[in-house]
């Protein structure tokens, strides 16, 4: 019988944090209990250094990465990963861009020595450019007939004009069209760099290996043009409702999207509003919108609702999928449980119930490497604190049905909300 | 009570019991003390391969049935406790079979095993609950209806399976959906749901005689029931190359080919596997949490992403109890066409059939094979759902001697495979069109 053993929850004692000399933070946590290790990097670049006319360059300039460094041609760079069963991959997001590797351990040094190349000596092979324009045009062709992403991209245009987050990451067709190689050149040297840089490895690697490692390739990475992160704009607020349909002619089934813009990482009320998320929308099969949506009137195979947290003010919503014939219905239906609950407060066993789901959970999120070093990067992302899992249960416990409703208030509203539709 | 212990030893540990309990119902065991936490699933041999035309889905429907409670668990006990526990649950429904599960903290698993032993034959099916689910499901066909990826793959399984049950979709037809009755749910359960029809798997956290014990003791006490006569009903060889073509809404132009392809307990569904992986990029065993492989470097993706003639590329084949498919399928990029692409992966067919692949290919294959195996071990899920999807196929050792059996591959051996089932007399060919462009 294997010997029983039970790691701790992942706090001080057990991650390795090292800043390396040029500002990059490295962490490691090890587990040998599986071969494999996970890299888990996020730098400070994305969407949010460029405006709405160059909608999509941090996106393919991030995606452009990977297809042509000084060393290796595109298939180099792939037959040596995908030889040895290991997936890499560098992408850019809005706040952040990153790259995120899976390997046997003792590949370790490859994936770092590949991601590496990437972000630091990529050579955008013109022939390669093209083609990646290609994919990603494609890629918004599909979108652009997918009711979810149809209806999530015309909330976002509602709930956040003039900002940031209202812009499409991977861009529009037009915008797309127009970029040039040498926009896609000058993104990565200016705004790649070590500077905010955090890299997390988790697995079967000796804790002083992995941060030796990220040091040996990444520790004299110097970009001093590196820029600041922009401030995002402030928030116009929604005053009375915000509604709007995407016609999809042909389809079986329509979206909705129906919310706000939510509370930060670190706002001090989104664990408040996390808790309220997950009774509203999450608990069992879809919280309260759930019951009421599919589970007592049957009008949805998924009815929930999501809170997305963040850098900034990322959005809160509930979302649907139902018969074309069904939306005002399934509006009507969400919006009564959006009412009930800023009416008054959640019961003391729902508050019980979703309290002991979020600290039950912990072990189950961390079983895997990923899970652990997705929660490490959270930590010092958002300065939680490598003691954040030790702190959680007590911290999340203390929260009252009372802040539970005044966080639902702070943000929700039966008034003021976008509503987004995409179906025939 | 149990008749034999059956201790897997050729593999590395931890060990596997297996046993099974005198009503028929298979127990597999494997003890992971990684972390505290348990997986455990009920599997029956029962999915859309069961079904006659009139109740096509019926099997997916009675899932959905199966989380409305029963008298002791009432449907919001059971997802009550479950979350607030902070397990998570659900159920899959394929052509072969069913299958529920419940991860949990280890100390919290007996509730599971509780549940699941009650409504394996004490479900309710309440008849308005029928009715409100019959709308769900209808939603549930709906939103998968709203993929031109779907839809084409529908017609394709339909077009490759003329006589065989795996002519149609989990899902059912939706002509079904709207006229199947409480009645047929019903009888559909007590058919399939029984002890001798099911196997019973925990992957985790637990000492595996007590949970033998404790399954025994809640399992046991059901008497193995008379099962309907299995569909038998073998798909005649195809003798020509079928082709169709579906249009609708959209921009975007995708093309499958489905090719029939061997069982998963023929011999050559390991030639086959490898012949997938070379052509098309290596398979993830990760049904639960991450871990693959991305697939750039590919004979298929070299031929048409490469070239700018696709989006992208894959290949799916399969373990099934009776030969099922192997399916290629692209998306077209804009301003090109499904039959350019479609000439590209033939001459790729044509090349694998006709030349050896190298040595190097095969080497790369296995190498890709064992890194895959090692991540799929990382999640106790997972794990449950390899060792009871595996029994179903005929014993979970299909799972864990996979590797040696896929390393005894020979290049020789892939090639034969391709020549017998990658011909043109054995396939369907379909195409998606948008109505702007056809």
């Amino acid at each position: 019988m294997a010997k029983k053993s039970t790691p701790s929850l992942p706090g001080p004692e057990t991650i390795t944090r090292h800043e390396l000399a040029n500002g990059i933070v490295v962490l490691a946590r090890e587990n040998f209990s599986s071969p494999s290790v996970v890299i888990d990097a996020d730098l400070r670049a994305g969407a949010l250094w460029h405006g709405r006319d160059v909608a999509g360059l941090a996106d393919f300039t991030g995606s452009a990465l990977m297809r042509g460094t000084e060393r290796l041609a595109f298939n180099e760079i792939y037959e040596q990963i995908e030889s040895v069963g290991a997936s890499l991959s560098v992408s850019a997001g809005t706040h952040t861009s990153g790259f995120y590797a899976k390997s046997l351990a003792e590949d370790l040094d490859l994936m770092l020595g590949l991601a590496s190349d990437a972000l630091r000596r990529p050579v955008f092979p013109e022939h390669e450019v093209e083609r990646l324009r290609g994919e990603i045009l494609t890629r918004l062709q599909i979108t652009a007939n997918d009711t979810r992403d149809r209806a999530l991209e015309a909330f976002y245009e509602l709930a956040y004009p003039g900002h940031p987050y209202s812009i499409v990451e991977e861009g529009y067709p037009e915008t797309v069209k127009a970029l040039t190689r040498q926009q896609l050149i000058d993104f990565h040297k200016t705004h790649f760099g070590p500077r905010g840089m955090v890299v997390v490895v988790v697995g079967a690697v000796p804790a002083s290996q992995a941060v030796e490692l990220v040091a040996r390739h990444f520790g004299d990475w110097a970009n001093p043009a590196q820029p600041d992160a922009p401030t995002l704009p402030a928030l116009e607020p929604i005053t009375g409702p915000r509604r709007t349909h995407v016609a999809l002619p042909g389809k079986a089934q329509a979206d909705i999207v129906l919310g706000v813009p939510g509370p930060a990482r670190n706002h001090p009320q989104f664990l408040s509003a996390r808790l309220a998320n997950n009774i509203l929308g999450v608990f069992g099969m879809g919280g309260r919108i759930g019951h009421q949506v599919r589970e007592k009137n049957g009008l949805a195979y998924y009815a929930a609702s999501n809170l997305s947290g963040g850098y900034g003010p990322g959005p809160w919503y509930a979302y649907a999928g139902v018969n074309p014939s069904n939306i005002e219905k399934a509006v009507g239906l969400m919006q009564r449980e959006i009412k009930r609950f800023l009416a008054r407060k959640v019961t003391p066993d729902e508050i019980s119930d979703n309290k002991a789901q979020f600290i039950g959970r912990l072990p189950l999120g961390l079983e895997t490497n990923e899970g652990v070093a997705s929660t490490i990067s959270s930590m010092e992302l958002f300065d939680l604190g490598l003691d954040y899992l030790l702190r959680f249960p007590a911290m999340f416990n203390a929260i009252t049905r009372d802040d539970i409703l005044t966080a639902a208030r702070t943000f929700l509203s039966a008034e003021d909300y976008v509503l987004a539709t995409a179906g025939p | 009570m149990w008749k034999s212990i059956d201790y897997n030893l050729c593999m590395k540990q931890p060990k596997v019991l297996k046993t099974r309990l005198k009503n028929g119902l298979t127990v597999v065991l494997k003890e992971v003390r990684v972390a505290p936490v348990v997986s455990w699933w009920v599997w029956y041999r029962v999915g859309s391969r069961y079904e006659r035309p009139g109740v096509t889905g019926i099997s997916h429907w009675v899932e959905h049935m199966m989380f409305k409670g029963t008298r002791a668990f009432p449907a919001s006990v059971g997802d009550r406790m479950i979350a607030r526990d902070g397990g998570f649950r659900n159920a899959l429904t394929w052509i072969d079979w069913t299958a529920y599960f419940e991860t949990m903290p280890a100390e919290k698993i007996d509730f599971a095993l509780r549940l699941e032993a009650d409504r394996m034959r004490r479900a309710i099916f309440p008849p308005k609950e029928v009715e409100s689910e019959r709308t769900v499901i209808i939603a549930e066909r709906q939103m998968n209806e709203n993929e031109p990826s779907f839809r084409l793959g529908e017609e394709v399984q339909a077009a490759a399976f003329r006589v065989h049950p795996y002519h149609h979709e989990v899902i059912g037809d939706m002509a079904d959906l709207h006229t199947m009755t409480r009645d047929d749910l019903y009888g559909h359960y007590l058919n399939y749901y029984a002890p001798n029809n099911a196997i019973a798997v925990a992957v985790g956290d637990f000492d595996a005689r007590e949970m033998l014990a404790r399954i025994e003791a809640l399992f046991g006490k059901y008497k193995a029931v008379d099962l309907p006569k299995p569909l038998a009903r073998p798909e005649p060889e195809q003798r020509g190359e079928r082709r169709l073509r579906v249009t609708g809404e959209g921009e975007t132009a995708y093309l499958q080919i489905a090719y029939h392809a061997p069982s998963a307990n023929d011999p050559d569904f390991f030639p086959m596997a490898v012949l997938d992986s070379i052509l098309a990029g290596a398979s993830s065993f990760n049904m639960f949490g991450g871990g693959g492989t991305s697939n750039r470097s590919s004979r298929l993706y070299r031929a048409v992403v490469q070239t700018g003639l696709a989006a992208n590329v894959g290949g799916g084949l399969s373990p099934t109890v009776d030969p099922y498919l192997y399916t290629l399928y692209a998306t077209v990029r804009a301003g090109k066409t499904p039959e350019i692409v479609e000439q590209a992966i033939e001459a790729e067919i044509d090349r694998v059939r006709t030349e050896p692949v190298s040595q190097a290919e095969l080497d790369k294959a296995i190498k890709q094979a064992k890194a895959m195996f090692a991540y799929s071990a990382e999640s106790v899920t997972n794990q449950g759902f390899w060792l009871g999807f595996t029994e179903i196929l005929g014993d979970y050792r299909w799972f864990e001697t996979y590797l040696p059996r896929l390393s005894a591959v020979t290049v020789a051996d892939i090639q034969r495979v391709a020549q017998r089932y990658l011909s043109s007399n054995h396939r369907v060919v379909g195409v998606y069109v948008p109505e702007k462009a056809g």
